[in-house]
């Protein structure tokens, strides 16, 4: 079995795994976690058919490659937005929970609605 | 050997998976999902990718990790309400069908890719000489396929602006996170100290050989990122306010200068981003000089976050 065709069948298993992992884990930090592996094994994919791709004395094509690159680093800067949007609900509520019945302090926004008079 | 090697890699990155989601500890699963990044850079190596080999130890791994084991030490007394929330059974029975549907499609199309496989690398290499540099990925990323940077450019600043709005009201324009302090004589200072310079000179090695060799500007700019956070971190000198003028700048230069080329070459080259005659190589490097401490920039205050103490105590 060729390197391209082993890493292509271990992409698949990633974002298997990883998608398991955003619906069972109930913690939005293990659902952001699970995300990059599912967004890793999309990557490999990838990767694995621009390995396919060796030609002109290249080990793999150039084109998917470089919008790895682009796709890693945008993959990160999103991620940095879904934790930052955690944080920012931990703080103001004091959990993280999802679930639509749990009970979250009604009254945390009010010192930030003071907040916002121009001083 | 190699079929050994890469088979055990493969077994190690899906157990690191399995691990990064079935661990009880957030902190624990997220330092298996750091040494799945560093794995999976060694899958890439085998890949003949070894750009992105760089950009996946640089930011899959390393960044990202940093980020996570943040969150994960701040979030940690909100874990043992998240394990009483789990999904009932049936949920995770199904996700679990779900989860093997997909995986089953995607190894199907895997083993039913075109033979031979379609590929770009001739037509790269044909016209690589016009671009004047030597490493065919900083062809595609700047020459070829230069919208898709300028674009990538533009979703990190929007991403920061994102996280920068996500402060309170009374913290707008301020300092992001905590102020660090450390023992000023502890390991971690004299890394502070010590490591920077070797730091900032190894990642505009990789900047610079970038135009001929696997390297370039993300990969630089996350190691003198990751310089600059450490400073931080160990309290030698404080993360600057969001509002900060030179901040502010450097945020929009990269982006900028990249656009001017762009629009430039629409008047003298006949269309957005291309590149007059002979200019090319020069036009790169001025983008890629550009684009570096922009990057550097943006990568570093991604991990700080959002603003959190105001500008003036």
């Amino acid at each position: 079995m060729s390197g391209g065709t082993l890493f292509g069948l271990c992409a698949a298993l990633l974002v298997g795994v990883g998608l398991y992992g955003m619906v069972a884990n109930a913690h939005p930090l293990r659902k952001i976690l699970a995300f990059n592996i599912v967004g890793s094994g999309v990557f490999l994919l990838l990767g694995a058919i621009a390995r396919r791709g060796a030609a002109a004395g290249l080990g793999g094509d150039p084109v998917p490659q470089a919008l790895l690159i682009t796709g890693i680093v945008v993959a990160f800067s999103a991620t940095a937005l879904a934790v930052a949007v955690l944080l920012r609900l931990f703080d103001v509520t004091g959990s993280v929970t999802l679930s639509a019945e749990a009970p979250a302090k009604p009254d945390a926004e009010a010192p930030e609605a003071q907040a916002k008079v121009p001083q | 050997m190699t079929d050994v090697l890469n088979a055990g890699l493969a077994v190690f990155v899906v157990a690191l998976a399995i691990w990064a989601v079935f661990a009880r500890e957030a902190f624990a699963a997220v330092v298996g999902f750091i040494a799945y990044g560093l794995l999976l850079t060694l899958v890439w190596v085998q890949l003949q990718g070894v750009d992105v080999a760089l950009t996946e130890a640089a930011i899959g791994g390393g960044l990202t990790g940093a980020l996570l084991v943040g969150a994960a030490s701040r979030l940690r007394g909100t874990e043992a309400a998240a394990r009483a929330e789990r999904p009932r059974a049936l949920v995770r029975v199904g996700a679990a069908a779900l989860s093997a549907a997909v995986t089953a499609a995607l190894a199907i199309g895997v083993l039913m890719l075109p033979d031979p496989a379609p590929t770009l690398a001739p037509q790269t290499m044909a016209n690589i000489e016009v671009t004047g540099v030597g490493n065919p990925i900083t062809a595609v990323l700047l020459a070829f396929r230069a919208m898709d940077t300028l674009l990538e450019a533009i979703v990190l600043v929007f991403a920061l602006i994102g996280v920068w709005s996500l402060g309170p009201d009374n913290t707008w324009g301020g300092r992001p996170g905590l102020r660090h302090r450390a023992d000023p004589n502890g390991i971690l200072a004299y890394f502070a100290r010590v490591l920077p310079p070797i730091g900032i000179i190894v990642g505009t090695y990789i900047f610079w050989v970038g135009a001929d060799h696997p390297g370039g500007k993300f990969q630089g700019a996350t190691i003198v990122a990751a310089m600059w956070l450490l400073v931080i971190m160990a309290g030698l000198a404080d993360a600057p306010p969001v509002s900060r003028t030179w901040v502010r700048i450097g945020l929009a230069a990269g982006p900028l200068v990249f656009i001017a080329i762009g629009l430039m070459g629409a008047a003298t080259a006949g269309a957005f981003l291309a590149y007059p005659d002979g200019y090319a190589k020069p036009l790169i490097i001025v983008i890629e000089l550009a684009l570096m401490p922009t990057l550097a920039l943006i990568l570093a205050l991604l991990i700080a976050g959002a603003p959190r103490r105001p500008a003036q105590p």
